[in-house]
């Protein structure tokens, strides 16, 4: 009972240092760094007095010391299943199927008519439930990270699609006449001026897509994988219960999934430089 | 009417460019099967016998769209509803968890937004950890959390539903934040000038501005919850519902079933995000603003 009671203690003493320091308005930046990293902290501190509190069963919710511990341990499982599912499955998918939507997308550009044909039915099938073609695709390219790498492919596919074509048009009429009175061609007027205006859009598709395709490579390998992935291994240890190396399974995936997505965000922030979102001065 | 600048034209040009690709890649896909059983038979197939052939498998590697629609056909249309066969059932099933996840999920999404637009510290201490968990790939959570709530003894709707709300949950969270705070700042002066409380505030001015917000998030949202639901029915060792459809088809290599099973989850999908459309239209034209 005590372990609970500290664990009641501590939430309240945490809520009100960022109480406190949320009320100081001159540490704003500060206080953009500190208040999230307490409040994670002790979300983590109060997970683990509760749960040895209560004695929650290590089959329900393992305590976080057990999972760290089950984390460091296995490190080298872990690191097998995370070449084989994020370096294998899903980098390459990633690659691939945002480098053919990109093509298509400067490709369609050309054409006012598919333009409009397709970015209704791109929209469409962004929302559609696409890891159900997973099965499908395990079938035809085997259990390996190639399939793994196919769902990756067409879960990215038209996202990337959608906002590339959006991006596409975000330069003025004025600036594309601009480009005219200086008398550039296409590919001038394309790689000078409509890229980088489109630059912003692309970074977003490359975003989402970034969190898709960790999705797309750990269910695909709930149809089916060989013995090593992250998905297998979240399903293998689900069967036996062994809820800690999920946990750290999971650890991984999380890990992995925002610093996949931090580093499109610096690449981003690195190339649109110019875009107002960008620019600190204005903000 | 076909306008110039309308786009029933343009996509319907494109649905059938992808119609006719599938079957040309239906031919391609289930030829090499096709000309393997002709060989052992001792038969040679002319052109046309073989593409018949390729279009007209029990198991093809990429069954032709017109084999998926009468397999659609023979499971809604032939079949009762109540039949463990029936895509009706297995398709009611999937949707009554995605649609009580979606509420649960877009409700807990709009109660998180208004405490973080209220109170800075939540706003400064919880919003980033909101915007990373969308970062992590949820959906490994599935089967975890399936187990888990199974060995408490919770089965069957709610543990799939707890997936959805969870998918659901942020895209609202987020938007609706956004929403809150899209006010502009001489508009919240003005509400100051007529001496508005925090409440009047909130339901006169910060409410109505966000609605461009809230629809576009309830439309990921409930896509989300969809796949949160098909997702969840994966781990439960296949019972019933879409998902279970697509995994039984895969472990017996029935690909007719497979597509069957994901034309309906999309036409679903389809479905639920035009109906949040058409709530999107109606709310609009109540609010008096211009389409």
């Amino acid at each position: 009972m005590t372990l609970v009671a500290a664990a009641l203690a501590i939430w309240a003493a945490a809520w009100a240092i960022n109480r406190r320091i949320a009320a100081v308005p001159s540490a704003d930046r500060l206080a953009r760094v500190l208040s999230p990293v307490i409040f994670g902290a002790t979300v983590l501190v109060v997970w683990e007095l509760l749960v040895r509190g209560f004695e929650v069963p290590e089959v329900i919710l393992p305590p976080v010391s057990s999972i760290a511990s089950r984390f460091v341990n296995s490190a080298g499982t872990l690191w097998i299943d995370f070449v084989q599912t994020f370096i294998k499955g899903a980098l390459s998918g990633y690659a691939i199927g945002c480098t053919a939507a990109f093509i298509t997308a400067v490709a369609i550009d050309r054409s006012p008519f598919l333009r409009r044909g397709l970015l209704p039915v791109g929209n469409f099938v962004a929302a559609l439930p696409i890891v159900g073609m997973a099965p499908i695709l395990v079938m035809w390219f085997g259990f390996d990270w190639q399939s793994k790498a196919a769902v990756v492919v067409v879960m990215v596919f038209f996202p990337m699609l959608v906002n590339t074509v959006q991006g596409l048009r975000e330069a003025q009429p004025m600036q594309q006449d601009l480009m005219r009175t200086y008398a550039a061609n296409y590919w001038q007027t394309l790689l000078k001026l409509r890229l980088p205006a489109a630059g912003p859009l692309i970074i977003n598709g490359l975003k989402i897509c970034a969190t898709l395709a960790l999705i797309g490579a750990i269910v695909a390998e709930f149809f089916g994988s060989p013995v090593r992935g992250m998905g297998f291994r979240i399903s293998t240890e689900v069967g036996r219960l062994a809820l800690d190396m999920v946990w750290a399974e999971i650890t991984v995936a999380a890990i992995a999934g925002s610093a996949f997505y931090g580093l499109v965000t610096l690449i981003g922030r690195a190339a649109n430089f110019w875009h107002p979102s960008q620019r600190r001065d204005l903000r | 009417m076909i306008r110039p600048g309308g786009t029933i034209l343009p996509v319907f040009t494109v649905v059938l460019a992808i119609v006719m690709i599938w079957y040309l890649a239906a031919v391609l896909l289930n030829a090499a099967w096709a000309i393997d059983r002709a060989e052992k038979a001792g038969q040679d197939l002319t052109k046309a016998e073989l593409v018949s052939e390729t279009l007209s498998q029990d198991r093809p590697r990429l069954p032709a769209p017109h084999q998926v629609v009468i397999e659609i056909w023979e499971t809604t249309a032939e079949k009762k509803i109540t039949s463990k066969r029936s895509l009706i059932y297995h398709g009611w099933v999937t949707l009554s968890a995605t649609l009580l996840g979606f509420v649960f999920g877009a409700g807990l999404g709009m109660l998180l937004a208004v405490a973080i637009v209220h109170d800075r510290a939540t706003d400064l201490s919880v919003m980033p950890l909101v915007i990373g968990s969308q970062t992590i790939p949820i959906l490994a959570l599935a089967p975890m959390i399936i187990v888990v709530l199974n060995a408490v003894g919770l089965s069957g709707l709610i543990p799939k539903a707890i997936i959805s709300a969870y998918l659901s949950f942020f895209p609202v969270a987020v938007g609706m934040v956004s929403g809150f705070r899209s006010p502009a700042a001489y508009e919240l002066d003005l509400m100051k000038t007529y001496n508005a409380n925090r409440m009047q505030l909130f339901w006169k001015l910060r409410v109505p501005a966000s609605t461009p917000f809230l629809f576009p998030s309830l439309k990921v949202a409930i896509a989300a919850s969809l796949v949160g639901a098909i997702v969840g029915e994966l781990p439960t060792g296949a019972v019933a519902g879409l998902g279970a459809r697509l995994l039984v088809g895969s472990y017996y290599g029935q690909t007719v079933q497979i597509w069957s099973a994901l034309v309906v989850a999309a036409t679903l999908a389809a479905a639920l995000v035009t109906l949040m459309g058409a709530a999107e239209r109606l709310t609009r034209r109540a609010m008096g603003t211009p389409p």
